[in-house]
């Protein structure tokens, strides 16, 4: 039934894509050549912190950007293709409803427009707005208007769901009523990819987790193998005259630098670290102990040429 | 594949979506300011010139009665309004980050532009069905044939501003789009001659005679049995629906560009 069941390719592909922008201060390089592949049926987060390209990436892939470079196949077929036979729901990062109708008809207009849309108040149900449905999308608060552009994204019963931060205008509890039927969706076998920059979603909702940071892949892997990669912290402190790779060796260090007289260690362990360093360099002073924001640890991860973007 | 295929077609066969366009209807017809404000203008305005002069039975040498002529001047304006007021509606939903949603529907770009365009001419009909009755009121009489005559040239006289709206709708923002409307249709009103009626020699005559909107009053003179608008007027209202039809598909297709 489905068109990633009638065999016409296998899920997502993103292969060599690259998008630069203008802009007054010079070209800004949002996406540099990433490659991707989701399987149908999977669910993967597309994390990184904001800047990293996410936007473009699923611009690019919803047909609303051309690439500069490389493809993007949606279950074979080209973006605009698959969003012309309604394969595809996307929720966007930003944008605002039309005014002047109520979320029930709204939902409808935007069900009218696909061959095989979901049942208006299922879908009203299912994304927990019943008590708005009459209302005018002009007076909904921030958190219902997330939860009816969810609806229009999933009122037609697409086989890909494309959310771009999602949550970002929700209560706690808002997010988790939010997660619960994206979850619920996925499990009709629908393939989803969600941006977010926040490491817990990706962790909990995700069967996979792809880690951008200045337009490229840097990990790709299941959550608990990304968590590792970027839940990691840094310890600073004074200590001069000692070798990097003393350091280095130190438990729970992954890696140690030296900035004048300071060392940064960063730390896969940082409890194990902190003991180690003090019972070898009691000298040690000043010390700093610092959670690595996923800004942080995308910094760590791509080296120069991402700090190069960060000032650029 | 085949059930690509069989999917889009669909979505996308016919050259309008009905539901669509009911709700799009709908939104208009529930924006009470917008709807009072287009509609009330045009009306106030003709009660106001027409109602001072509805004795007049010769304007300016027209050979048509002030309450006729000033009929039709205000019903060239209001249309006017009412079919580049689609472009003011487009370019809130681009603000909107709206035209980015539906872009990611199956929903055609024709269809989205030909709701836009009919919402368009349902307000210029509301517009029209609103002047004539009160033209009726102050003693316009025509034969029923010069009725429909001049309403059928009224809305051919329309397609080219229904363009417009969707070029300005497309090239520019919200905030500049009011003063752009207000400005540009007050000028071509009072070039076209809603306001009096146009010399027929001077500078005033030459520059009527190539605006759309002057040809829009122009049919008013059906009134004088005869064609309202002859091959000048024909042919000035075909160059300006190619130039503009062009300018907006550009305008369109340059900002809406799928991959």
């Amino acid at each position: 039934m489905s068109i990633a069941a009638a065999g016409a390719g296998s899920g997502i592909a993103l292969a060599g894509l690259s998008k630069t922008y203008a802009s007054p201060e010079g070209p800004v390089h949002a996406v540099r050549g990433i490659d991707v592949s989701v399987a149908a049926g999977e669910t993967v987060a597309l994390l990184g912190p904001n800047g990293a390209g996410k936007s473009t990436t699923i611009d690019m892939l919803l047909g609303l950007q051309r690439p500069d470079a490389g493809e993007a196949t949606v279950f074979g077929r080209s973006p605009s293709e698959a969003v012309a036979a309604g394969a595809v729901g996307a929720m966007l990062q930003t944008g605002e409803l039309i005014r002047d109708l109520d979320v029930r008809e709204l939902i409808a207009m935007v069900a009218s427009l696909y061959p095989r849309p979901l049942d208006v108040e299922e879908t009203i149900e299912l994304c927990g707005i019943g008590e708005v449905a009459g209302r005018r999308t002009q007076k909904l608060s921030g958190g219902q208007t997330q939860r009816v552009r969810f609806a229009i994204a999933l009122v037609s019963d697409p086989d890909l769901l494309v959310l771009d931060e999602p949550t970002v205008a929700m209560d706690v509890e808002g997010r988790r009523g939010f997660w619960t039927t994206m979850r619920a969706f996925a499990a009709r076998g629908k393939t989803v990819l969600f941006a977010t920059h926040y490491l817990e979603e990706a962790d909990a909702y995700a069967d996979r987790v792809v880690l951008m940071a200045h337009g490229r892949i840097v990990a790709d892997g299941p959550p608990t193998e990304i968590k590792a990669i970027v839940g990691t912290r840094t310890i600073r402190a004074t200590l001069p005259g000692v070798p990097l790779d003393a350091l280095a060796a130190l438990p729970g260090v992954a890696s140690a630098e030296r900035r004048g007289e300071a060392i940064l260690l960063t730390c896969t362990d940082s409890d194990a670290a902190i003991r180690g360093l003090l019972a070898e360099h009691p000298q040690a002073a000043d010390i700093e102990i610092a959670g690595a924001g996923l800004e942080q640890a995308f910094l760590q991860l791509t080296g120069d040429d991402a700090e190069q973007a960060v000032t650029a | 594949m085949s059930v690509l295929d069989r999917r889009g077609r669909g979505a996308g066969g016919a050259s309008l979506n009905v539901t669509y366009l009911r709700f799009e209807l709908l939104r208009t017809l529930r924006n009470r300011r917008f709807m009072f404000l287009s509609l009330g203008f045009p009306l106030v305005f003709y009660l106001l010139v027409a109602g001072s002069a509805h004795d007049v039975k010769d304007l300016n040498g027209s050979g048509l009665t002030a309450p006729l002529y000033y009929m039709v001047g205000l019903v060239a304006f209001g249309t006017m309004s009412a079919m580049l007021s689609s472009g003011a509606r487009i370019a809130a939903e681009r603000q909107a980050g709206w035209h980015r949603q539906v872009r990611i529907t199956p929903l055609p770009p024709r269809h989205y532009l030909s709701a836009k365009i009919v919402t368009g001419y349902l307000m210029a009909g509301l517009s029209i069905a609103l002047l004539y009755a009160a033209g009726a009121a102050m003693g316009v009489s025509l034969p029923a044939g010069r009725w429909l005559e001049m309403t059928g040239l009224i809305l051919v006289g329309l397609i080219p501003f229904a363009a417009a709206g969707i070029l300005i709708g497309h090239l520019l923002s919200v905030e500049a789009i009011g003063p752009a409307m207000g400005g540009g249709i007050a000028l071509l009103a009072f070039l076209g001659g809603t306001w009096f009626p146009i010399p027929d020699h001077g500078v005033l005559h030459v520059v009527g005679q190539l605006l759309p909107s002057y040809w829009l009053v122009q049919a008013s003179h059906v009134a004088l049995g005869g064609a309202a608008w002859g091959t000048r007027g024909w042919i000035t209202m075909l160059v300006w629906t190619v130039v503009l039809a062009r300018l907006a598909r550009r305008a369109f297709e340059r900002d809406t560009a799928r991959v």
